[in-house]
């Protein structure tokens, strides 16, 4: 469950706005760096490959030779994976890149629809002045103090970035066929729990297990491990002959 | 019935349509991924879209911060993007840029790139005027080992392979030219004063630099050097630089949109003129590295291919690399 955060609103003819949560300056540096690395492992295994096999021994030594061949398979196809990497997978990614979607955000004009080419395009040549002096300063400075957290690029080329939920999903208390016995937000809480019962600690879910039977069960909330789960999950059944 | 039990009743009941919302999501993203061509499917997805929107308002008020509400926002604003936007088709949004945007950009900044290419022609008169009356002021604009270079009758350019290898040439320069031309479209952000700075300096070299060559019966070895990446190189130089200035009068004169969607749309628009620059600019690179220090190069084909880059770079800024009519007739 999340908190609202402060977004984007794009009109609707329905009258109920879309709201966009925009990304901030903490989502923005975590996609780039995963990014960074990305393409940088990327291009670094490329020249490494290459260059061994155009050398035919143990040596990454770059050609003395006036040899197309060095250019052709092993300089510019590195230099092209770390130069071009945003400006390419932005375009074929409908605005994401891994990183962004590793981050859960995606590049969206400002009416909320995808970016156009020419934008994407536009954002990534302004990096150039984003990442003036040094370590991406200007843009890093103007993502922490603009309202909507945008850097030069995005300012120029009227894009923002928003996080994605590509993977929300619907919790299994709104999925199930029949409503349940609880209260709706309650009937969230304990199919969240159920959900992430395996990922927790033992004590962890025993705790969270015996405050929500105690708020919404009038059982007792002692018993073993296995008996916590099975009351939460009859918690989520429909009442018998319950009406829908 | 009390309130607590309305309310209660109220999201059930809006819960128990859990399934057409994960169908409306489903056929959402399908169709922004261009998977879905059918007639019925799309009136399908407009009823999706004003079931999303309702269910939404009440989830809004009913079950404000849950998960619930998560998946309805997203499922909502996917519908919402798909139905008035269409599907994203890399392709076809990168044939619109160069076919459609770029020849609209190039016409729109057609003053500008006049005033600056007007700007740098008449710098480069001044520049070879200058040394021509002056030579001693060449040393304002080369540096000292240049002109003893040229002094001893030979061009800084000759054995310039034996010294860096194509490949790393190409990318130096390359590199290189990529960021002067950034710098001079930003430069013009500077309410235009930028531009006329770099564009003028540039002129003033490059002037004083053929004058004094030609003072030392190396003009023609030198013009044989620039022909086959020059006429590019620099007619992107004045097409970087005319973007700027651009951007400056949307700050100066922003009009009724205000100076803030004056900026950003002026700089969208001449950014896309930016990336073709920058395109253009690494086939110029790779012919500096390759073919203007290679004396096997002969004069006819360092022509042929200036000239034929340059018309390319004619055909990609008029759109008619990529299949746009000469001209449109009006319906």
């Amino acid at each position: 469950m999340s908190s609202p955060l402060p977004g984007l609103q794009v009109e609707s003819v329905t009258g109920i706005d879309v709201s966009l949560p925009v990304a901030g300056a903490g989502a923005r540096s975590f996609a780039f760096l995963i990014d960074w690395h990305i393409r940088l492992l990327l291009a670094l295994g490329w020249y490494v490959a290459a260059a061994l096999i155009y050398n035919g021994r143990l040596s990454l030594a770059p050609s003395t030779s006036e040899d197309a061949r060095w250019f052709a398979g092993v300089l510019a196809p590195a230099l092209a994976i770390y130069l071009l990497y945003h400006w390419v997978l932005e375009l074929a990614m409908r605005g994401s890149t891994p990183g962004k979607r590793t981050a859960g955000v995606r590049i969206v004009a400002r009416d909320g629809s995808a970016a156009s080419a020419g934008a994407l395009l536009a954002r990534n040549a302004f990096r150039i002045i984003d990442s003036l002096p040094a370590l991406y300063c200007v843009g890093l400075v103007t993502a922490i103090v603009t309202r909507e957290h945008v850097r030069i690029g995005d300012m120029a080329a009227g894009t923002l970035l928003v996080y994605e939920h590509a993977e929300a999903r619907l919790p299994a208390a709104a999925q199930a066929a029949a409503p349940p016995q609880l209260d709706p937000a309650a009937a969230e809480l304990v199919a969240e729990l159920l959900e992430r019962w395996p990922s927790l600690t033992v004590e962890s879910r025993q705790r969270l297990a015996q405050q929500l039977l105690g708020r919404y069960a009038a059982h007792d909330a002692d018993g073993g491990e296995a008996s916590l789960h099975e009351r939460l999950e009859r918690l989520l059944r429909p009442l018998p002959g319950g009406a829908r | 019935v009390s309130g607590a039990a309305r309310r209660h009743a109220l999201t059930a009941s809006l819960l128990a349509r859990a399934g057409l919302w994960q169908q409306a999501d489903a056929r959402a993203r399908r169709f922004a991924r261009g998977r879905g061509e059918d007639a019925a499917e799309v009136a399908a997805l407009a009823d999706d879209y004003r079931l999303l929107a309702h269910d939404l308002a009440r989830v809004r008020t009913l079950l404000p911060e849950s998960r619930t509400r998560e998946f309805l926002e997203a499922a909502y604003a996917r519908t919402h993007a798909t139905l008035h936007h269409g599907a994203w088709r890399a392709g076809d949004a990168l044939l619109t840029l160069l076919r459609d945007d770029i020849p609209l950009v190039v016409r729109q900044l057609a003053p500008y790139i006049a005033w600056t290419t007007l700007l740098f022609v008449l710098a480069f008169a001044g520049g070879y005027a200058l040394v021509h009356r002056y030579p001693e002021l060449i040393a304002l604009f080369a540096s000292p080992d240049l002109i003893a270079t040229v002094e001893r009758g030979q061009l800084w350019t000759e054995g310039l392979l034996n010294i860096v290898p194509s490949s790393v040439l190409s990318v130096q320069i390359l590199a290189n030219n990529i960021v002067v031309s950034l710098f001079a479209y930003c430069a013009g952000f500077l309410f235009g004063l930028g531009t006329l700075y770099i564009l003028g300096l540039n002129g003033l070299m490059l002037g004083a630099v053929l004058a004094f060559v030609s003072q030392h019966g190396l003009r023609t070895q030198l013009l044989t050097f620039i022909v086959a990446h020059g006429c590019v190189e620099l007619s992107v130089m004045c097409l970087s630089a005319a973007a700027g200035p651009a951007v400056a009068e949307a700050l100066i004169r922003p009009g009724p949109a205000g100076r803030r969607e004056s900026f950003r749309n002026a700089a969208l628009r001449s950014g896309k003129l930016l990336i073709v620059c920058a395109l253009l600019l690494v086939g110029a690179g790779l012919i500096e590295g390759y073919i203007s220090p290679n004396p096997r190069v002969s004069l006819g084909v360092r022509i042929a291919v200036g000239v034929g880059y340059w018309l390319l770079m004619l055909a990609l800024l008029s759109g008619r690399l990529f299949g746009r009519p000469a001209r449109r007739t009006a319906l």
